[in-house]
């Protein structure tokens, strides 16, 4: 069988793979991912499974070839082998690959990376978010309601309407923090002296941990707050208590 | 006869009327080979100074609410663990020993261009290392921001005390020393080679080195102007990255991360060159490609410095298109080495000596590191893995592929040359073995804690948070790497007591190290091979097979 | 040189190259300004070194083909033992304490710098004498 031949099969074998992948795309695996409990956060969960499948092509030709070669040409006598220095036409191919595969990997990133940083112009829910050491403040203007930090073990509560889209503020009061939702599949810095902004808009009811990324300072591990996604009517009678509270 | 330089010939060696012995020769002594040696070994003093630490650090991990350490001491933990593998091992073992030691008998040359700068930069090496372990010793402790040093976390309200500072001065120092010693570099490569070693005869090694020189150069100066600024802020009431002065704080990132990122590939770059030297030699076959390796050595020195943002995606500040693309083609270069390597071996007649299983052991470790820097080089990925055990995965698996596997199968390489003596091969397969299992067993399970949601540098969890049973394989596998080095030690003191002695060339290697005697005597050389090809050791010890045309002695060389 | 000089200018004109489409693209001033810094460290010894290259003899370093003659003779001079570079370095060491623990140290580091470099010059001198004797020696 000639080279081509053989060339042209792998390529057709690769290609049925990653139709099939895309036909099962609900089925795909999560690779050990959160599914990203937002429309954005599971945008950027199928860009992982996008790169994981990806990187499961990759990697193991790579292992499957190494592994081969060590094999196959572990030392059997003293024969010199043949002197072979290189071969333009194979090191042109293992190049352009490369660079084949990177470009398609950049046109999905900037595609789910758009999402991602989109901000509504008309959010149902707008939320300010500030980090300080070592705490947090959540303070929901159109209500004038806030949660807070209050020493340690007293987290604070974020917490969200399912379905409706939030655009959070974050800001840092004194040095730099990561605001980590996990389950959201998102991170962003709180910097001094920038102000960030995003959307979230999650799908399902939900409550999880939520932390600091960023190293800031002795306390930082225990920077914790608590994320709720609730209905929508949850959250009316949160608010609620809340003002009332006030 | 061809080509023999006659000892007197070599180099005059006027200062040296009277050789002084012992501690003063010692510390006297500009001989490349000396300073290389001192450079390795205090290189992996603090390897394994650093490596202690780690051990603690897996360890107070090992238990939700662990209280091993308290807070405090674990901040600093990991910022002096994480400084020292980065700025006192990893580097210096590098540029500072291999480097110095293996590049000037590579090319040929006596010693390095500048031998007394060299001197120096060794002194300014151990003196700024000693700096920074100086911090624990003082009452309010070592530095602890972590070794990117996060402004304005690492500035006066935030970070007081002399730990900071002892932290700053000491990377100040190690700093011009790195880059004295890339002066030095680049230098002796451009300078001192020897006749006939055209800058495309050059073993990879040197070439890596070479590049390695230039990006020291770029980088290093930038890091010591960001230190000067930092410094000047703690105290003399500079603001050039605290807000409520009018400055920048996210300006620190920008400076960091301009070098660090060059660091990373500084890091890098020397031991993908011990890769490309062990490879070819227990292969038996000559590098697949060379010009290709020289192209793609160079690719990673221009985007390298193009890329510094990615590892600020989630400031909300950066150029993400711009940092992604570039990031996301630095895997190019990086992905023709491994393929390079894997075309070498192809074909090939491979003896797995101890050199050549770290060095089969690097490519796929390093694979799986570089793999997921892909997937961290995507923007909405490292959104949601920025600062998680993912990252921390993801950096081990590539250094630790690079300074500890590749840098081993350099050490088993080199060794015999270095100090005339073999390495035992079979507690050196233990040695390879056992740190190998340690290392996927300790680092496979921080990917999937990081995708779970762990952060890096917390000193606790919670039981609840369902980190315990990964954290405790983790601190487990940490725990048989360190079985696995500690058999090298064993190793090494077994060469001591019990020396089999190493002949000039015992691995039949092709480039010039291996023409002169294990150990070389005073300025390398008595005399040389001629020089036609990459390989000119080769050529002599394999004419029949030889990659330049075989020279009838004393004829006329120049009708070909 | 050639080489040498094509290495220098190659890596700082991508520098260059970076630099532009970056600053166009990001109008951001601290990496720009770091970025043109690294075209510059590239493309200026990259330059030096192209005009020297023509302005020299060719080197053996250079030579595709070497005679045995080309490679026998004297490479340079090489010290061998000197204590001045511990000495500079334990005052440089000094000097940088003194950022951390008070001047006191840079008095004293700067004393130890002071004299390892006068030390140093002196040295240097009487063995660039003694290396042109030794060359002088050589070439009977
Ligand atoms: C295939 C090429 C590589 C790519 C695309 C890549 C990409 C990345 C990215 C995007 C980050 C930032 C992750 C984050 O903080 O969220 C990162 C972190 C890091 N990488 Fe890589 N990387 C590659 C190879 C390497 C190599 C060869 C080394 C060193 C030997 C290295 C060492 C590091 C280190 C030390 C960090 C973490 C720094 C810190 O935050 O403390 N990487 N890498
Ligand atoms: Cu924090
Ligand atoms: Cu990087």
């Amino acid at each position: 069988m000639s080279r081509k031949i053989l060339l042209s099969r792998g390529i057709r074998g690769v290609a049925v793979l990653v139709a099939g992948a895309v036909l099962a795309s609900c089925k795909i695996p999560s690779f050990g991912a959160f599914h990203g409990n937002t429309v954005q956060g599971n945008s950027t969960y199928h860009l992982w499974q996008g790169f994981f499948i990806a990187s499961i092509f990759v990697g193991g030709i790579t292992f499957l070839l190494l592994g081969y070669a060590l094999i196959r040409f572990r030392r059997h006598g003293d024969a010199i082998p043949k002197q072979v220095h290189g071969n333009t036409k194979l090191e042109v191919f293992y190049t352009v690959i490369p660079v084949l595969i990177v470009a398609v990997l950049f046109v999905f990133t900037v595609r789910v990376e758009n999402k991602v940083d989109a901000v509504s112009r008309n959010p149902n829910l707008r939320v300010d978010v500030t980090a300080f050491q070592w705490g947090w403040k959540f303070y929901y203007p159109s209500y004038r309601v806030a949660t807070i930090t209050q020493g340690v073990d007293a987290y604070p509560t974020l917490e969200l309407p399912v379905g409706e889209t939030a655009t959070f503020q974050l800001v840092s009061n004194d040095v730099v923090h990561g605001f980590y939702l996990p389950q959201f599949d998102f991170s962003r810095y709180a910097l001094p002296g920038v102000t960030n902004y995003f959307d979230f808009t999650p799908q399902h009811t939900a409550s999880f941990v939520g932390r600091c990324s960023q190293l800031c300072g002795l306390y930082h591990a225990e920077m914790l707050f608590y994320v709720h996604v609730v209905t929508p009517a949850q959250f009316a009678s949160w608010i609620d208590t809340h003002q009332k509270a006030r | 006869m061809t080509s023999v330089l006659s000892d007197e010939k070599t180099t005059s060696n006027v200062e040296a009327q009277r050789p002084p012995g012992g501690f003063y020769r010692w510390i006297t002594s500009v001989d490349h080979k000396v300073i290389g040696k001192n450079y390795m070994y205090t290189a992996l003093t603090f390897m394994f100074i650093a490596g202690a630490m780690a051990l603690l650090i897996r360890t107070q991990l090992f238990n939700p609410n662990g209280h091993v350490v308290g807070q405090q001491t674990y901040n600093e933990l990991f910022t002096i663990h994480g400084s020292i593998m980065l700025y006192l091992f990893a580097g210096p073992f590098a540029f500072g020993g291999f480097a110095n030691y293996i590049v000037p008998l590579q090319i040929g040359a006596p010693d390095m261009a500048f031998p007394r700068l060299n001197n120096l930069s060794y002194w300014l090496f151990l003196t700024g290392g000693t700096t920074m372990l100086l911090g624990f010793f003082t009452a309010s402790g070592a530095a602890a921001f972590g070794w990117v040093a996060y402004a304005p976390l690492s500035s006066n309200p935030y970070s007081p005390g002399p730990g900071p500072d002892l932290w700053i001065v000491s990377i100040a120092l190690v700093g011009f020393s790195g880059i004295f010693t890339g002066v030095n570099l680049v230098t002796t490569i451009f300078y001192l080679r020897a006749p006939g070693l055209t800058m495309f005869r050059m073993p990879l090694f040197t070439w890596s080195m070479l590049v390695t020189g230039i990006l020291i150069l770029v980088a290093f100066p930038v890091l010591t102007a960001a230190l000067v600024m930092l410094y000047a802020d703690r105290h003399f009431g500079a603001h050039f990255f605290s807000v409520q002065g009018g400055g920048v704080p996210v300006m620190w990132q920008n400076l960091f991360w301009f070098f660090g990122h060059p660091e990373v590939y500084i890091l890098a770059l020397p031991f993908f060159g011990i890769i490309s030297e062990v490879v070819p030699v227990f292969a038996k076959k000559p590098i697949f490609g060379y010009r290709g390796m020289v192209f793609a050595t160079l690719a990673i020195a221009g985007l390298s410095t193009g890329v510094w943002a990615h590892h600020m995606f989630t400031t909300g500040t950066v150029l993400l298109p711009f940092f992604s693309a570039l990031s996301l083609l630095i895997a190019v270069p990086t992905g023709i080495k491994v393929f390079t390597w894997i075309a070498t071996i192809w074909g090939g007649q491979i003896r797995f000596s101890v050199p050549m299983l770290f060095a089969m052991g690097f490519i796929p470790a390093f694979v799986m590191g570089g793999i997921t820097g892909v997937m961290l080089a995507s923007p909405p990925i490292d959104f949601y893995t920025h600062d998680t055990y993912f990252v921390v995965a993801h950096f081990h698996q590539v250094l630790i592929a690079t300074t500890i596997f590749a840098g081993f199968a350099g050490i088993y390489y080199w060794y015999p040359k270095i100090t005339g003596r073999m390495l035992r091969e079979r507690v050196g397969r233990w040695n390879f073995w056992v740190t190998y299992l340690g290392f996927w067993v300790t680092f496979m399970p921080q990917y999937l804690l990081g995708l779970r949601g762990m952060p890096r540098r917390i000193a606790v969890y919670s039981a609840t948070d369902g980190f315990t049973f990964l954290n405790r394989v983790s601190t487990v596998g940490a725990y048989v790497m360190a079985i696995g080095m500690a058999l090298f030690l064993v190793n090494v003191v077994w060469s001591w007591r019990r020396p089999v002695a190493a002949e000039a060339n015992p691995w039949d290697g092709a480039t010039l190290e291996w023409a002169t005697s294990s150990p070389p005597p005073a300025h390398n050389f008595h005399s040389l091979p001629p020089i036609r090809s990459a390989r000119p050791v080769w050529d002599v010890n394999h004419p029949e097979h030889a990659d330049a045309a075989p020279v009838i002695a004393g004829g006329d060389e120049s009708a070909d | 040189m050639r080489t040498e000089s094509r290495i220098y200018l190659g890596v700082g004109s991508f520098f260059l190259l970076i630099l532009i489409v970056y600053f166009l693209w990001s109008k951001e001033s601290t990496g720009s300004v770091l970025l043109l810094a690294s075209a510059g460290l590239g493309i200026l010894p990259g330059l030096y070194m192209g005009w020297w290259s023509r302005r020299m003899k060719p080197r053996l370093e250079d030579a595709e083909v070497v005679e045995p003659r080309d490679i026998s003779g004297i490479v340079g001079t090489f010290p061998e033992n000197t204590i001045f570079p511990f000495t500079l370095g334990i005052g440089a060491w000094l000097t940088g304490l003194a950022f951390v623990f008070g001047g006191w140290f840079a008095v004293i580091g700067m004393g130890f710098v002071i004299s390892a470099a006068f030390a140093a010059t002196i040295e240097s001198k009487r063995s660039s004498l003694a290396e042109a004797a030794n060359r002088r020696g050589a070439e009977d």
